[in-house]
């Protein structure tokens, strides 16, 4: 007997007690769809982060100033400025690892243009920190060291802001906008950079020099920094030394004792994006496990109906040792159904898996990833199940009596 | 193929144990069976009539004793040489037709050569020979649900006979069936019998085994009677009820 008379025979069988088969694949279906499913959305979520962080920069860390404390209550880091200028001219000319570090003060101001207004972020900052955000211009110029020096009323646009006051496809360099009632001349405008980690539209900014930011937008302390410092190293192995150096030289230029907590905080993203990716591979190994023992749970029911045919067919069983079927042929024949079985609700789970993921990647507006490895591991997988927990009650039927099984009622 | 006796049982006796006593359900039975011979066993139950039918239909092997089938010694093989020797030397019927349900005739016919190796077109071909055979050729595509009891009692002769065996064995073949439809049955085997094929029935009936060439009967393992007979036939006494 060979094997595609042995599948045809299996075939027939499970056809025979459809509504049966299909419940008994039914676990297996689940586990599997839920397995492509899930790595499928779990991937397109991955490479979302990978690409939200990989736009705000790499190699970049963020300095904030440190906490006040009132009355043992921590206002949070940036509540009380602690950074001050001279600490960031020190980080630009005493740490090598440093490529650019620059200030960034915001504030929230409506602009307008000669038809339109809209309300966006504006920054005072320094061409420094578009090389620490890896942000290139578009058309027009940056923020140059003699915009800083002299204080000119200049404004460099993102790309949503351009949208919103001058319509899609318009250049605005050359034209005037307000930002709190000030005319500014539009220098340039940046290149699209997306959205962070988080959803927040980073093009939905505009930025000018620092200086006319503290004299024309927000005053304010002019020995601090009323911002956060973005530092990009030279390379990612750069980030981590240059966050040790930073951290020590602010200590000392803060006095702070050994024993005494830091007034900044300083985080890399390359830090944050390590911990975002761990976050996602723990979900990713709870949803596997979640799947296995879904299949797990298929896998016994396989086993179970299994062993209800092999005593419902007892009769067969004896009748076809009778004739001249060797044990072998029998084990093959309950196996190859069992394989059938499993391997048939992979397949099924595979493409409602499909389905799946792909109407939530739509849903939520996720990338959809699809692997191939994992499909071949899914099924695959699934006729291993099939295989282990078919082989116990195969073997049972093969060492049937002949004598005994005919004589069965 | 020798040229000996296609049965030789030499001194086979079959012991099962239940718990500390046991029981002797063959008894040191003796005996030859010539090729061609139509051979009906006797017995009460009990008598170790299905015992006996089960080492000649290796499908149990003899606790003691050779048996000797087509000149070779079958009583110690191992289940796969025994299954091979059911599928090629041996054919069954049995009182319960067990044929495969939901099954057309003709498939159920194919079954042993399906196990025997043969190609899909030579195994139609011949499975429909077999069901011609024994008057079955309009009925191959049906459904053993859809046939009477003879019906279904042909089409398990036609599937004992797919492979050409030397010899069937019958275990009460006409148990389950009326007067008219057992003496059709007895009117085939006694055919097959004129064509060649050794036959084994085991029955109660005394108007059954009046239908052998040979009659034994076995009473608690031992064969007590053993008598060549002149038989009835089948197909006259269908003529006589008929008319």
């Amino acid at each position: 007997m060979n094997i595609l008379q042995t599948v045809r025979l299996a075939l027939r069988a499970l056809l025979r007690n459809k509504l049966r088969s299909f419940l008994t694949a039914l676990g297996i279906v689940i586990g599997v769809g839920a397995v492509i499913a899930m790595v499928a959305i779990g991937e397109g979520a991955k490479a979302r982060v990978e690409a939200a962080f990989s736009s705000m920069g790499s190699n970049l860390l963020v300095i904030m100033s440190g906490s006040t404390r009132s009355g043992g209550a921590f206002g949070g880091y940036g509540s009380m400025p602690t950074l001050t200028w001279d600490d960031l001219a020190a980080i630009r000319g005493e740490v090598p690892s440093v490529r650019a570090a620059a200030a960034a003060l915001q504030s929230s101001q409506p602009i307008s243009s000669e038809d339109l207004n809209w309300t966006t972020t504006v920054v005072g900052t320094a061409p420094d920190y578009f090389i620490a955000r890896n942000w290139t211009i578009e058309s027009g110029q940056g923020l140059s060291e003699s915009d800083i020096e002299t204080g000119n009323k200049v404004v460099v646009l993102g790309k949503t802001v351009v949208q919103q006051l001058f319509g899609h496809s318009a250049d605005p360099v050359g034209h005037v906008v307000r930002i709190k009632n000030v005319p500014f001349s539009v220098i340039g405008v940046l290149a699209t950079k997306g959205q962070s980690p988080m959803g927040q539209d980073y093009d939905d900014a505009v930025f000018v020099p620092q200086t006319t930011f503290q004299a024309k937008i927000r005053g304010g302390l002019q020995k601090f920094i009323a911002g956060t410092i973005f530092v990009s190293a030279h390379s990612p192995e750069d980030a981590a030394r240059a966050g040790r150096q930073i951290s020590a030289l602010l200590r000392e230029r803060h006095h702070i004792g050994p024993d005494q907590d830091d007034d900044f905080s300083l985080r890399s993203l390359s830090e944050l994006a390590a911990a975002q990716q761990e976050g996602t591979k723990t979900l990713t190994t709870l949803l596997a496990s979640i799947a296995a023992v879904s299949l797990l749970v298929g896998g016994i029911g396989i086993m179970n109906i299994m062993l209800v045919s092999v005593t419902e067919r007892t009769r067969e069983i004896g009748l076809r040792m009778a004739i001249g079927a060797k044990p072998r042929n029998i084990l093959e024949q309950f196996l190859v159904e069992s394989l059938v079985l499993s391997l048939a609700g992979g397949l099924v789970g595979v493409s409602l898996g499909l389905v799946a993921a792909r109407y939530l990647a739509a849903r939520f507006d996720w990338p959809l990833l699809i692997r191939p490895d994992i499909i071949f591991l899914a099924v695959g997988f699934s006729g291993a199940v099939g295989v282990i927990f078919g082989l116990y009650p195969a073997r049972k039927a093969s060492l049937l009596d002949p004598i005994e099984a005919l004589r069965f009622e | 193929m020798s040229d000996g006796p296609l049965i030789e049982l030499d001194a086979v006796a079959k012991l099962y144990r239940m718990g500390d006593s046991s029981v002797h359900a063959l008894d040191g039975v003796s005996l030859r069976i010539a090729r061609g011979e139509f051979v009906a066993v006797m017995g009460s139950s009990g008598s170790g009539k299905s015992s006996l039918m089960n080492v000649l239909g290796c499908l149990d092997r003899p606790t003691s004793g050779h048996y000797r089938l087509d000149g070779r010694d079958v009583s110690q093989l191992g289940r796969d040489a025994l299954a091979a020797i059911r599928n090629r030397t041996l054919g069954f019927v049995f009182q319960s037709f067990n044929l495969l349900t939901r099954t057309s005739a003709l498939e159920n016919v194919e079954l042993p050569l399906l196990y025997a190796g043969v190609g899909t077109r030579e195994r139609k071909r011949r499975a429909e020979h077999a069901l011609e055979r024994v008057g079955l050729a309009s009925r191959m595509h049906h459904h053993p649900n859809q046939m009477s009891g003879g019906q279904q009692q042909r089409v398990a002769i036609a599937r004992a006979l797919v492979n050409e065996p030397m010899l069937i064995l019958a275990d009460e073949p006409t148990g389950n069936l009326d007067s008219r439809t057992s003496l059709e049955i007895m009117a085939l085997f006694q055919e097959l019998g004129h064509a060649g094929i050794t036959l084994v029935v085991v029955t109660h009936e005394d108007d059954i085994a009046s239908f052998a060439t040979r009659r034994l009967s076995l009473r608690d393992g031992k064969v007590v009677d053993d008598r060549a007979q002149t038989p009835v036939s089948a197909a006259a006494l269908r003529v006589q009820v008929a008319s």
